[in-house]
């Protein structure tokens, strides 16, 4: 059988390549969204293992409004993104120094 | 080894290779459908902890529409990959870093013996018949009404926010509004003056000019 930890491992394991995702990609603001949504991932892989063990069925709720706020967060941010590049003409990160602060 | 084991390992290894092909990859558009290939693996990992629901809900709604939108806009964008890339491996060392160190800090934690199978046995699984869509409906709509509604509020703020952000008037479009178009009368446009007759112009000259 499977035990718990294998799946804290994997989550933990996503969760890690997903910073270095972050660190790697700071330039390219479509690949920071995308480890974003895998950040989100790892955690949710978290909430379903523990409600499987520990049969509280509370985990899986929360996973669902993970889900939620996870969508509304990459549409506005994709819609941030469509509206930047048509004022820069870039994704690039050090384009985005408008606010020059 | 049983099915379920083996299973859930080849799974987890698809998903880490999927993930780590999504953060090195140097097309964005091949790391969207390396994401999807993530997230379908992550499907198959949360069928086999019986959360059927959530995982048929992570394919339908972030394979088929989060990241069908991520693909459209990836395609949409004119993005310049080679200054995307300068510095791609600048921040790697201390990144690595503080990836090795989270796994190694979650894995202390994880084998100190709180978490072993003897305080979280693997419980048996449900019965046949068993529906995992009932049980989270009756406890969405009893217990977790408030949050749910919330969340619906959540997603209208969401389609609100990036319709007007993405909404704009261009003025240097030479753009008919169909319903002015079919409103307009004839008055609006014919004009019939009234002048006196000119003198004809010479012929032989208008036509050597």
């Amino acid at each position: 059988m499977i035990p718990l930890t294998h799946y804290l491992v994997l989550g933990a394991i996503l969760f890690a390549i997903s910073m270095v995702g972050i660190f790697l990609n700071r330039k390219n603001v479509v690949i920071l969204l995308m480890a974003i949504e895998l950040l989100l991932l790892a955690v949710n892989i978290n909430f379903v293992a523990f409600s499987h063990y520990l049969q509280d069925p509370a985990g899986e709720i929360f996973v669902f409004f993970i889900l939620t706020v996870a969508a509304a967060e990459s549409a506005i941010g994709l819609a941030i993104l469509i509206v930047l590049f048509r004022n820069r003409r870039s994704v690039n990160v050090e384009d985005l120094d408008l606010l020059k602060g | 080894m049983t099915f379920t084991q083996l299973a859930f390992y080849f799974f987890a290894t698809v998903l880490i290779f999927a993930a780590a092909m999504v953060v090195s990859i140097r097309n964005p558009v091949k790391a969207a459908l390396f994401l999807v290939l993530a997230f379908f693996s992550a499907a198959c990992v949360w069928i086999t902890l019986e959360a059927e629901f959530l995982a048929i809900v992570l394919v339908l709604v972030y394979v088929g529409a989060v990241m069908v939108l991520f693909l459209f806009v990836v395609m949409m964008l004119d993005i310049n990959l080679a200054r995307m890339r300068e510095g791609f491996g600048e921040y790697l060392p201390i990144g690595g870093l503080i990836a090795v160190l989270m796994v190694l800090e979650i894995a202390i934690v994880l084998t100190s013996g709180g978490f072993g199978e003897e305080q979280f046995p693997r419980p048996e699984g449900h019965p046949a018949g068993f529906s995992d869509t009932k049980e989270l409906g009756r406890l969405i709509y009893t217990a977790y009404v408030y949050p749910f509604e919330l969340a619906a509020v959540i997603l209208l703020v969401a389609i609100v926010a990036a319709i007007a952000l993405t909404l704009r008037k261009r003025p240097d479009t030479k753009y008919l509004d169909p319903a002015r178009q079919v409103t307009v009368k004839k008055a609006d446009r014919l004009r019939v003056v009234k002048m006196p007759a000119e003198k004809r112009a010479d012929r032989t000259t208008e036509g050597e000019a």
